[in-house]
Formats: structure tokens, sequence, C-alpha cells
């Protein structure tokens, strides 16, 4: 049978949401979306030993866009921070079993997100300057840009 | 599957009652309406008996005023494009509300196409056009104005009788996209002064892929799919009998329920809003009381619709829609909730409930826990 929605890994992600939460004091933070295009994701680490020690997500978005933040917050848990910047957006879509085609692009953010935390934590280290980040911290989109969707 | 479905407006199951009646004419009273024989006589009363119900329900003239189509976005387009195709010579500018279905909307973007004009009549924040916009936009060359009965998606009813007026004072036509409406409320094409009428099968519990428009006797339109002469000639093809004649008996019964059911529906409706906007930054959209009797639609902060109806669906099982555009096909915010003037990240956080026969008051207590437990896990979830 062909597949209708989204996968049951994805579903899973969504009804079961794994690393919740707000980290305290982050060692990193990334903010990336706009709640104008109905998605807004915020990652939390916490760095050890250039590790991604602990991890957190909060999401505003639809039922992928919770899914994606979730799954990319179990998949960088443990890995070396080069490692885990390697994470790419379809990285994330292949580890949930795919998601629908239209939400490959406007929900699809958690990399995003990841990378920016980690570069953000790279910036407070003096490991790179702010002005070499590829990920800009906060919002991006206005009303009336496309918002990210093809 | 046994939940609670609050989702009529997008479908409604088929009556068992009408199922039964309409089961006979794809199996021993099978027979093409246009045929001579004994079998085409069976469908063709079939088919007749089916036009004179429905005619019934919408207080038409004759069953002659019923041309059947394979459902309502089939006679919207019949009755926007076949009247501006068939009356250009009195002019070549439209007029429709911005709240209108897409199958009235895109219609009229492709007429634009061929040389109308189309201009687009605003609502206000509760969906109820603007009768003076109406007035000054309804002037020389406007062939045809077209406003929805009620709106799916919020619920609101418009002042119908009103348009009509200010529409046919300056002799012009008026076409109502009556799907969200009829069966639901009391509509009278004659009193109400409506031209052209939509309406759908499934949204009156009938089989779906069927529809039928409504043409007032002396009302000129053209058809817009060519072949045999059924349906007048505005709407060849042989006629799915199966599912016209459960439309007929869908219609027949609708008429007879509608009073009392209405105003049960309209009392757990009542019931379900006064709960459900007790949760936090929760808001009404829509009408407060100009609104379908069965329709209840909301929107929350912070937190966004399709999670909304996903969670509502998997964790309690019960079904509900969302005006969101991450649950739609071309992910923008629903135009009906832009027009009402919400932002957009007002739009994202919309969710709808509407009542339909199986429903009760009993089950309202489950609903009201489930939607305040689907917007606390998701607000907790949320950065905003």
């Amino acid at each position: 049978m062909a597949q209708v929605g989204y996968s049951k890994k994805v579903m899973d992600h969504f009804m079961n949401p794994r690393n919740v939460g707000v980290i305290e004091a982050p060692d990193g933070y990334g903010k990336v979306g706009n709640p104008v295009c109905g998605d807004l994701m915020e990652i939390f680490i916490k760095v050890k030993e250039d590790k991604v020690e602990d991890i957190k997500f909060r999401t505003f978005g639809c039922g992928s866009a919770i899914a994606v933040s979730s799954m990319v917050t179990e998949m960088a848990k443990g890995k070396s921070l080069e490692e885990a910047i390697k994470i790419t957006r379809k990285d994330v879509a292949d580890e949930l079993d795919g998601l629908p085609p239209q939400k490959m692009h406007c929900s699809n953010l958690g990399a995003d997100a990841l990378h920016a935390a980690i570069e953000d934590y790279w910036i407070k280290t003096g490991k790179i300057r702010p002005e070499d980040a590829k990920h800009k911290q906060g919002q991006e989109g206005e009303e009336g840009e496309s918002c990210g969707n093809l | 599957m046994c939940g609670i479905y609050l989702d009529h407006q997008s479908c409604c199951p088929v009556d068992p009652r009408v199922e039964e009646f309409a089961r006979h004419f794809s199996g021993k009273d099978f027979g093409n309406p246009s045929a001579l024989h004994s079998r085409g006589l069976t469908a063709k009363a079939a088919l007749e008996e089916a036009r004179a119900r429905v005619a019934e329900l919408i207080g038409a003239e004759s069953p002659e005023s019923i041309i059947f189509t394979g459902g309502a976005t089939q006679a919207n387009n019949l009755a926007i494009r076949g009247a501006a195709l068939r009356n250009s010579a009195k002019g070549k500018r439209l007029l429709a509300s911005q709240i209108e279905h897409i199958s009235v909307l895109n219609p009229h973007k492709d007429l634009k196409k061929g040389g109308f004009e189309l201009n687009l009549i605003p609502v206000d924040s509760t969906g109820q056009i603007d009768l003076s916009s109406l007035e000054r936009l309804a002037d020389k060359g406007t062939v045809l104005t077209s406003i929805m009965y009620a709106n799916a998606e919020i619920g609101t009813v418009q002042p119908i009788r009103e348009a009509s007026e200010i529409v046919h004072e300056k002799g012009q036509m008026l076409h109502v996209d009556g799907t969200a409406a009829a069966g639901k409320i009391a509509v009278d094409v004659q009193k109400d002064g409506i031209d052209l009428f939509t309406l759908s099968s499934n949204d009156i519990y009938g089989p779906q892929g069927a529809g039928a428009l409504y043409v007032r006797p002396g009302v000129r339109i053209q058809p817009v799919l060519f072949g045999g002469g059924q349906e007048r000639g505005l709407l060849p093809g042989t006629e799915n009998i199966c599912a016209l004649a459960g439309f007929g008996e869908a219609a027949r019964l609708a008429r007879l329920e509608m009073a009392g059911e209405s105003m049960r529906l309209r009392t757990i409706r009542d019931a379900l809003i006064e709960e459900i906007l007790k949760i936090d930054e929760a808001r009404l959209t829509g009408h407060p009381s100009q609104r379908l009797p069965h329709h209840a639609s909301f929107r929350f902060s912070r937190i966004e619709g399709e999670s909304i109806l996903l969670t509502m669906d998997a964790m309690f099982n019960i079904q509900v829609s969302t005006g969101s555009a991450c649950s739609s096909r071309t992910l923008e915010p629903s135009h009906v909730l832009l027009a009402i003037g919400l932002r957009h990240e007002e739009a994202h956080g919309s969710m709808i409930m509407t009542l339909g026969r199986q429903n009760s008051m009993d089950q309202v207590p489950a609903i009201v826990s489930a939607t305040e437990k689907t917007v606390e896990r998701l607000r907790a979830l949320s950065p905003l």
C-alpha cells in the first residue's frame, strides 16, 4: 500500500517527542524559523569534551516540525560537535523514514537549529568568528515572503 | 473505529437510510434514464423523484429548476462560467466575496484570463460581507455576483436577502454557493432572491459525487461540458442514478428533520463553545450568532493547527479540521482566516469542529477535555 500521510516514525516522534525542554545557561543555543511561517524551533546544547552531552528543544509547528526537532536531538546526543554539525536535513528526514514532499523545506529545520546551536558554542569559545557562522540566529522570513516553501 | 467524528464540513457519513434506498439503483433497479424500455423508465422515474425532493428542500419553483451535477465543484463551475459566458454581452465584470470556496474563486480567476474583470467583496472580522462595498462594486457592467450562503471554515451565515436586493436592484444575477448551508438552515431560493444556487449531496448525508445547481426560471446559462442532452443539455453525461437517488432521499430526510436536528446540534454546539472558550487564549472564529448551528471554530495562540488535528486524532480518536497553512496542499494559511483579518501566526492556530447526526451532548465533556489536554501538550512544546 502506498504511504499516506506521515510515517510511523514521524508519528512516534510527534506523539512521544524526545529531549523536550530547556537547558538553563546552555553552552550553545540555536533558534530558526518564524511563527509567521508556522514553524519556530530552538535547540539548547550542553557541551563536554567537545561532545553534545545534553540537548533539548522546543518547537512551534506542524507534526513534522515537532518530529524533526525530536529526531535531530536524538541523532546529535553523544556525538562530537564535528560529527553533529555534519547532520543534514536529508539525514534527519531519512532517519524518520521520509517526510511528505511539501514538508521537506518548510518544516525540516531541525538540522539548521542544531548547526546554529553548535556555531553559537564555537563563537562563544572563540573557535569561529560571528561572521563565519553559516546560520543566522533568530527569525528569518518575513510575512509575504515564501516562508521557505517551494 | 469508535471515536468522535467532528469533521462533517469535509465529509458526512452517508445516512444508513439513504444507503438502503440508493442501493437498489446499483443492483436490481439499474437502467439508463435516457432509454425508452422499462428499465430506462424505472431509472428515469427515480431521477425525477430525486429532482423533486431536492427542489422541495430549497423551495425551488419546480423540479425543472434543478440541474444535477457530479458535486458542488461542478455546480459552481457551471454557474459561474455558464452565466458569465452566456451573458457577457451585458458586461464582463464579476464579483465574489473574499471568502468563497476555492471552486468558486478558481473559475473566476480562469475567466479573468479570458478578459473578465474580478472584484472581491470584503468581509468584516466576523466574516460577513460588507453590504456597502457590494453596493459600490456592483455597478454597471457587472454580470454576476457570487456570495456563499454560509462559510464552512468559520460558520458565518451571510445576509443573502439584503445582498440579493442590492444585486437585483441593479438588474444583475446572484449566484449563491449553498454547499455548507443547505439542509442545515432553512433556505428558500425564491424568498431569498437567488438566481443560481449550488448544493452538494454529501453535505446532507447523501452519497459523494452528486450535487445540483438550481437555475431560476428565465435565467440563461450555457454549458461548460458538451455531449448528449442530459440535464437540459447543461450537464451532459449519463446520470449517476445510484448517487442521485440517494441525494434525493437525503434531501427528503433533511427537509423533514432539519428543524429538530438544528435545534439539537445548536445546543451541543453552544455547550462546546462555552467550555472551549474557557481555555486560556482561545478565541472563536466567525460570527458569534449568525453561524451554522452545527459549527464551532476556534483559534489558539502559540500552537499550530496541524499539530492540534494530529494530537486530537492520535491521542483521543477525535477528528477535527484546521485552516492552518501546514495542513494545506499549498502551505498557505486559509484565505478565509486572512480575510477576517487574522495575522498569519494567528491563522496557524485554527481548529474547526462541525457536528453531525451521530454526535450527542454526552460527548461534550470528552471533547472539551481532549481539547484542553491537546492545547496544554502543544503549548508545553512551544517556545512562544
